[in-house]
């Protein structure tokens, strides 16, 4: 690695010098394709990202991919019932690695206003492995670009070798996660034990 | 439109044998009800649907309600005497009333503007008598309304032409409306409960062994 100072007082003599993986993580993180999908209310916020106020383009995450062998991203923008759940797994199960998921709104984190309701999954972090939550009913505009910036500070650190190289370099690591089934009461199973470990609460 | 009570005979003399019954509302919006009984319902639909005065072409809402088995207590005001002296006492009276599901459907005239209309409908019982006759014959709009009364309290339509269900998923054996149902105890309580969700909690701390 090169001293931060060094580098920098080489680049006003205008020799750049960088190391692969930050070549690398720099590329992946300013364009980050997301999937074009949207569960509800939280999804009109996502668009509303995507057009000329907010412009989610400044961050190269304009291009809303259509079909999850393109995307990167998925951002889950709304409420996930337990009839959506599988194929919101499904889908996420579709996209190539590396991927990321981005929990959009109250709904998608922890189930929102509906969480005492029994269609809707409490939190897609019981199926699937969530990088950024983002809080809010629905979170602004603002809030989602955060989340995306938030991501580009995460895939930018991300070391290529080594026992903390993110799951796409690590060929044990999972890759796919269950898809639930319908069961008679509730989906089978309602939530992941891999993925979802509540902190226990102290009363 | 004609009253409640004019329709309701004019029913009786189109539909011989129907019996019928006006259903009060004591509400301020005093929107009665007419009760149908289910051998008779579909020709008194066709009736008020085709009706040159009445023309109810339009069933704008179809929903269901659960009537689980209730106490009925009525107090009547009664002469008495007591130790020599006759005194007017409250009498309460308990009757059991065994519960049942209902369907009720709006309608309107477009061609009439008037409405709305509320028909209801009982079925015999909560468990094994749940049939309803389907009104999606008569109306279109009603078959998707009544999918959903199928799908939440569990009313089999008879003569509904696609009867499955409509937000839950087939292999559910559930119904989410009735009062007696039980949703899965899967989310996490809040540190502070109260209420409902406080007695709710405590079960499931109990179940769980966090008490
Ligand atoms: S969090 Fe609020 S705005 Fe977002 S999907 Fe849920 S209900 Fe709608």
């Amino acid at each position: 690695m090169i001293e931060e100072g060094l580098k920098n007082e080489l680049a006003k003599q205008g020799v750049v010098l960088t190391t692969l993986q930050e070549l690398y993580n720099w590329g992946r993180g300013n364009s980050v394709w997301p999937l074009s999908f949207g569960l509800a209310c939280c999804a009109i916020e996502m668009m509303a990202a995507s057009m000329a106020k907010w412009d989610i383009a400044r961050f190269g995450s304009e291009v809303f991919r259509p079909s999850p062998r393109q995307a990167d991203l998925m951002i889950v923008a709304g409420t996930v019932t337990k009839k959506m759940a599988p194929q919101v797994v499904r889908l996420y199960n579709q996209m190539p690695e590396p991927k990321y998921v981005i929990a959009m709104g109250a709904c998608a984190i922890s189930g929102g206003p509906f969480k005492q309701g029994y269609n809707v999954l409490k939190g897609i972090d019981r199926l699937l492995p969530v990088d950024i939550h983002i809080p809010g009913c629905p979170p602004r505009p603002e809030a989602l670009l955060h989340a995306l910036i938030t991501l580009q500070k995460k895939i930018e650190i991300e070391a290529l070798t080594g026992p903390n190289r993110p799951r796409h370099l690590d060929a044990d690591a999972p890759s796919e996660f269950p898809v639930p089934q319908f069961g008679e009461h509730d989906i089978v199973p309602a939530m992941n034990p891999l993925l979802w470990k509540p902190t226990q609460v102290v009363r | 439109m004609e009253s409640l009570e004019q329709i309701k005979i004019r029913l009786e003399a189109a539909v011989p044998g129907a019996k019928l019954e006006i259903l009060p509302n004591e509400s301020p919006s005093g929107q009665h009800s007419l009760l149908l009984d289910n051998a008779h319902a579909v020709a008194l639909a066709r009736f008020l649907r085709d009706d040159a005065q009445l023309r109810f072409d339009y069933c704008s809402n179809m929903t269901g309600v659960d009537w689980p088995d209730t106490e009925i207590t009525s107090k009547v005001k009664v002469k008495k005497v007591i130790d020599g002296v006759e005194k007017e006492v409250d009498e309460v009276t308990k009757t059991a009333r065994p519960g049942f599901l209902e369907g009720v459907y709006h309608l309107y005239s477009m061609a009439m503007k008037h409405g709305p209309l509320i028909l209801r409908l009982r079925t015999g019982n909560r468990k094994d008598q749940v049939q309803l006759p389907s009104f999606t014959p008569v109306w279109r709009s009603c078959e998707f309304q009544e999918r959903e009364v199928y799908d939440l309290f569990g009313v089999v339509f008879d003569g509904h032409p696609d009867l499955r269900r409509i937000l839950m998923w087939d292999e559910f054996r559930d119904h989410p409306m009735r009062k007696d149902y039980s949703e899965p105890d899967d989310y996490e309580y809040e540190p502070t409960p109260h209420d409902d969700v406080l007695e709710k909690s405590k079960r499931h701390q109990a179940a769980k062994g966090t008490l």
